[in-house]
């Protein structure tokens, strides 16, 4: 479980985000939706650390952040961060396997576990054809998708992703957001796309103007009452088989 | 389980190549000692060498033979493992720290520093009290000020970021270049100006069997150590300091750590040679070509890669015009140029 509470986050006198708690809970996945520069990224790095908030506290497991070695925080919390490396001559399996660094002390070597565990998790993202290629020579989605694969070789108890679903076809849209579900770890996600977030997402929090307009299960964050103000535009929701669909307009408005 | 990974194979690679290196070294060493104004077969250098580590052995050579070899000829081939090494590895250092593919051990203006010290010391007899060490001790001091003055600029935002140091290096490089030309300005000495200037294009002119050279041996090895262990580490710092911070690793502390590690080796192997060039820049490229990126296996073959190339370098130094040395960064530029351009044709190629 990943709790925040009273974070802030200021990029020059811009307060980004200001005053937020938001609880992610065991076993389900927390969608962070709302729209560009709602601080949706900067949220989630508060989460993980790479942003230290100067205000309130984030614990996880219940152990306050800043009390965690980076390695412990690492054990913790395995992230998908959108920064991909995409200059590095490392190969895709030798990128996959640093997510094995939090496990080893530094004088020990990678070894066959490791390994195993490195191709087990590129399969799961339909990648174990990749190993041996170089990382800078694969497509966008390609990246993407051994990324992740990194996140799962970590073997955290949290999962953190940072719109994992960028540059990823509608298939590997789905793929990835299932595998994420199917793992049943406490994990955050950012998204863009709503309707990914209406399948796959237990909760959410809706961020708008600097704080949570809204969070809670998916079926009540996603009302277009509260998402249309934030969003700027008219939206419609239909159930279909079971699952909530929203579909998008245009508002009206005169541009005088 | 079947390789699909790939990762046994590059093992194998690299352990074949850690063996041929060492096998290189050695050779390289030996026929580097055995070259020069008095031919000496590789044979006899290696039983001499091994009579003075040992005392077995019948001596079947002239004394001189002896002298020529362990006296003058070794502690020079040695000091030049020794540099080739140390600035490979802190080359490989620095392109993981600023993420930059140009980034080579000067690029942090500690030669800059090392070499407004030795100006100092060969012009105004700075460091006279260190007796025989005034020359290298008035450049580690100067590298340990350049190097302070770095890190102090660079921490300014509380942070070391790639790019802060990046700029602090070029900035403090550029104001010590100046302070060393003016002092050889102010000197008005034609002479002086001319040991500067030689000291500048480096030389292995004055290694002997002194604490020098076993400070050198101390520092080569450990940041060689250091940077192996700390291989993962700086495979993570590559990619990305954001990257870095997911894996457990505190990027800021990280980089510190290198800085002062990388401005130790640098600043000590600078004072003892002068500011020898491309060898940090170019062999950090080749031992990828050779083993791949992660380094682990980057460092140590990299370390290999730049003691035979310096010591080569100097055999060539010391023979293509003898009984003139020519100074050994003139070698190493003209050696490494061609390198260079040969890499930037490979980096327009990968992104076409």
């Amino acid at each position: 479980m990943i709790q925040a509470s009273g974070v802030s986050w200021r990029y020059g006198a811009h307060p980004v985000i200001d005053g937020v708690g938001v609880t992610a809970l065991p076993g389900r996945v927390l969608g962070l939706i709302g729209p560009n520069g709602s601080g949706k990224t900067t949220l989630l790095r508060l989460l993980h650390g790479a942003l230290r908030s100067p205000s309130g506290q984030v614990t996880v497991d219940g152990r306050p952040l800043p009390s965690l070695s980076p390695r412990e925080a690492a054990l913790r919390m395995a992230v998908v961060v959108q920064e991909n490396g995409g200059e590095t001559a490392l190969t895709v399996a030798e990128m996959v396997l640093l997510g094995r660094g939090p496990h080893l002390s530094a004088f020990q070597r990678l070894g066959s576990a490791d390994h195993e565990i490195a191709a087990h998790c590129l399969a799961r993202v339909g990648a174990a054809h990749l190993g041996p290629r170089p990382f800078s020579g694969l497509s966008g989605g390609e990246r993407q998708r051994v990324l992740i694969a990194r996140a799962l070789a970590q073997q955290a108890t949290h999962l953190l992703l940072d719109e994992p679903t960028n540059h990823l076809d509608i298939r590997y849209q789905h793929e990835v957001l299932g595998l994420v579900r199917g793992l049943g770890t406490c994990s955050v996600v950012v998204l863009h796309d709503l309707n990914l977030a209406a399948r796959y997402c237990d909760d959410l929090v809706l961020l708008g103007d600097g704080g949570v307009v809204a969070a809670g299960p998916v079926g009540e964050v996603l009302d277009p009452l509260l998402l249309e103000p934030v969003y700027g535009i008219g939206i419609k929701r239909l159930e279909v088989d079971g699952f909530l669909h929203l579909l998008f307009h245009p508002r009206q408005e005169a541009t005088t | 389980m079947v390789d699909i990974l790939g990762i046994g194979a590059q093992r194998r690679r690299t352990a074949l190549w850690l063996v041929a290196l060492t096998a290189g070294l050695l050779g390289t060493g030996v026929f580097a000692v055995g070259t020069g104004a008095i031919a000496i077969p590789p044979a006899t250098v290696a039983r001499i060498i091994a009579h003075q580590l040992s005392g077995l052995g019948e001596v079947t050579w002239a004394p001189p033979h002896e002298a020529i070899v362990w006296s003058v000829r070794l502690p020079r081939v040695l000091l030049g493992m020794l540099v080739g090494a140390g600035l490979a590895v802190c080359g490989v250092a620095l392109q993981a720290m600023v993420r930059n593919v140009l980034a080579d051990p000067y690029l942090l203006g500690i030669n800059s520093g090392a070499s407004s010290g030795a100006a100092a010391a060969i012009l105004f007899g700075v460091g006279a009290g260190f007796g025989q060490y005034a020359l290298s001790a008035s450049a580690f001091l100067g590298a340990l000020a350049a190097s302070l003055l770095v890190f102090l600029i660079a921490r300014g935002g509380g942070r070391i970021t790639s790019i802060r140091l990046l700029l602090a290096g070029v900035a403090v490089g550029y104001a010590l270049y100046a302070t060393t030309s003016f002092l050889i300005f102010a000197s008005g000495s034609a002479e002086g100006a001319r040991s500067v200037m030689f000291w500048l294009l480096g030389s292995l002119g004055l290694a002997r069997w002194d604490a020098l050279l076993a400070v050198a041996a101390v520092v080569v090895g450990g940041t060689t150590l250091f940077l192996t262990v700390a291989g993962r580490r700086l495979d993570a710092l590559a990619v990305g300091d954001e990257t870095a911070h997911t894996l457990g690793i505190a990027p800021d502390r990280f980089r510190l750590r290198l800085l002062v590690v990388v401005s130790l080796g640098v600043g000590v192997l600078v004072s003892a040679a002068g500011s020898i060039g491309f060898v940090g820049l170019v062999v950090p490229h080749l031992a990828r070509r050779l083993v791949g990126a992660p380094h682990v296996r980057v460092v140590p073959v990299a370390a290999l890669l730049g003691a035979i190339l310096l010591v080569a370098a100097d055999v060539i130094a010391r023979v293509l015009l003898a009984p003139q040395e020519i100074p050994i960064g003139i070698i190493t530029a003209l050696l490494g140029a061609p390198f260079l351009l040969l890499l930037i044709r490979r980096l327009h190629g990968g992104t076409a």
